[in-house]
């Protein structure tokens, strides 16, 4: 059997280009050295959250309006999907940055600490004014690329390690581009991911804050996901501990509670980024990149995949094209 | 324009380079405005020794010198170490000193800063100090061999602008000759031109710009407020007074039946 399109990288970028091949019809072979999802793509370390509405806060407005058909696109493709908004608080002295918040995004309302009751009943005592995003979403990374990989294995596409290269080929390396993109760079990120019995969110809550602002998304079995910093850099080795100690810290002032919970997990990594932080899709030679997810892997996976489906059936998206 | 240690710059305006949106947005926002100076913090973005070099890459591109500073260095040794860090990173023997006091307040430390500000100078650094409007601690900065002073216009991050005018007023009489940048603390552009009327010779300012919802507009709003205050500064402004004064002359007007 011939093979139309040949992906390399397995992460996000990778993964979702080859379901959206493959559900088009097309035969893919997908290649990653380091195997299946794991430590070693940045999106094993992603919060999840399926956000245009609060990521149009700084990213541009690509972001947004792509971002908005990602969750059906998860859905679709297999993955549970949450749909249960997302919630923004800031405590006493931050509280314009609620403000500020609200003026730079669309699709939400005001929260009085009833409101907050109906939803978060955690954080009701100690917040009495917060932004609802009801049209977000949220999914499990990991379960979401494993999703993926599953619904591949069942067309017979597995990940190979190495294998020549058939047909085009679509390059989702990440950060590993760079020998090709000279002005791609890393933008570091940590994260915790811990667990408590004390407290328990339904939905992604970010609390602002002008210096460690924190987004936790829960996981479910209070499993609660830290994050992220964001610090230039390609660095990809362990949290260090002033990183760890805002994280917490953050999670802390949300809710004391957290005080007493488990750390399961302290994760590091680097995002792709070109110098707008929008993400791509570059004909370059004899290949197609995906790259410069930045912070929107999940946000973002879906549209670019769909901008490749396009190109290789001959009807290109020119909105993700430079 | 001001002259720092010998190097005259293009501009009164010194731009930070953290939270901007993207490192595209950062670039346009130096661009509209014409700012002098970039200012870069070594600390946060030094994680794992050669990281960050793409970024670094980045702000070399601007064209404008670079004044790496000591952001979030709490003691004197954090802060000469990171010093010494930068000069090697970016080859310029100009540091902007911090030494933070309180977490929450981000304060100067009044003595460390003088410390670290003496080892640094021994050392060949070209100090530009983050100090407070005292003007006791500026003559113990300049002693220890500071030829810049950048007092405080407010706390770090607040957007209050001039917080204490009767202190900066008093600073820059003290001092007349020493250039003076306000730095920190500026939220408007209407208060970089306040500072330039009171007669100080740039502004460095990092969140008013980058947390604007359009960074690179704001960015040239603040270095037109600079032009308009500096202008005044120089036009010799009129002494405020108690009372009317009509512009044009009561006597000898025509009384008309």
């Amino acid at each position: 059997m011939s093979v139309d399109a040949t992906i390399l990288g397995a992460g996000v970028a990778g993964l979702a280009t080859a379901h959206e091949l493959t559900a088009r019809g097309l035969s893919v072979r997908l290649i990653d050295p380091a195997g299946g999802p794991g430590a070693h793509h940045c999106s094993w370390w992603a919060g999840g959250m399926l956000a245009p509405e609060c990521e149009g806060e700084t990213a541009e407005p690509q972001v947004v309006r792509l971002g908005r058909d990602a969750a059906r696109w998860w859905e679709a493709a297999g993955a549970q999907v949450t749909h249960a908004g997302s919630l923004v608080l800031a405590l006493g002295r931050d509280r314009r940055e609620l403000d500020r918040f609200a003026r730079r995004t669309e699709r939400h309302e005001t929260l009085d600490r009833a409101g907050i009751a109906a939803l978060e009943p955690d954080l009701s005592e100690r917040f009495d004014r917060a932004l609802h995003f009801p049209t977000e979403a949220h999914l499990s990374p990991r379960d979401a690329l494993a999703a993926l990989r599953a619904g591949l294995a069942g067309k017979g596409v597995e990940i190979l390690p190495e294998a020549p290269h058939e047909g085009r080929l679509i390059d989702c390396r990440g950060l590993a581009a760079r020998d090709r993109l000279p002005d791609l760079r890393g933008v570091r990120g940590e994260m915790a991911v811990l667990r408590t019995s004390e407290v328990a969110l339904s939905r992604p809550v970010r609390l602002l804050h002008p210096r460690h602002p924190l987004y936790i998304v829960p996981r479910g079995g209070g499993i609660h996901m830290l994050g992220a910093t964001q610090i230039e850099g390609d660095s990809r080795g362990p949290a260090t501990l002033r990183s760890v100690v805002e994280l917490l810290n953050a999670a802390y002032a949300l809710h004391p509670a957290f005080a007493e919970a488990e750390v399961l997990e302290l994760g590091a990594d680097a995002r792709p980024a070109f110098p707008d932080n929008l993400p791509r899709v570059v004909a370059q030679d004899d290949r197609i990149h995906v790259n410069g997810l930045f912070r929107h892997g999940f946000l973002m996976a879906p549209a670019l995949a769909r901008a490749v489906a396009g190109q290789l059936t001959g009807q290109p998206t020119p909105e993700v094209t430079p | 324009m001001p002259t720092f240690y010998g190097t005259q710059v293009s501009s009164r305006l010194m731009l930070g380079t953290a939270q901007y949106p993207s490192p595209s947005v950062l670039a346009e926002a130096f661009r509209r405005s014409g700012a002098g100076i970039a200012t870069v913090s070594l600390r946060r973005e030094a994680a794992g020794g050669g990281a960050g070099q793409s970024f670094w890459d980045l702000i070399r591109d601007l064209g404008v010198p670079v004044l790496p500073n000591t952001a979030g260095c709490h003691s004197v040794r954090e802060a000469v170490t990171t010093a010494q860090m930068a000069r090697e990173m970016f080859g310029t023997d100009w540091i902007k000193l911090e030494v933070i006091g309180h977490a929450d307040t981000l304060q100067p430390d009044p003595f460390g800063l003088v410390e670290a500000a003496r080892i640094l100078s021994d050392d060949g650094f070209k100090v530009f100090p983050y100090t407070t409007q005292d003007g006791i601690l500026a003559g113990r900065l300049l002693d220890a061999g500071c030829e810049v002073l950048m007092p405080w216009g407010a706390p770090i991050g607040t957007g209050l602008g001039l917080n204490d005018l009767y202190g900066l007023r008093t600073l820059r009489a003290q001092f007349p000759d020493v250039p003076m940048v306000i730095d920190a603390g500026l939220g408007l552009p209407s208060q970089a031109a306040a500072a330039m009327e009171l007669g100080f010779d740039a502004v460095l300012l990092n969140t008013a710009v980058a947390k604007a919802g359009d960074p690179a507009a704001m960015a040239e709003g603040f270095a037109r407020g600079l032009e308009a205050g500096r202008l005044a500064y120089e036009a010799d402004p009129m002494e405020p007074r108690d009372m009317a004064a009509p512009s044009t002359p009561v006597l000898g007007l025509a009384v008309l039946e």
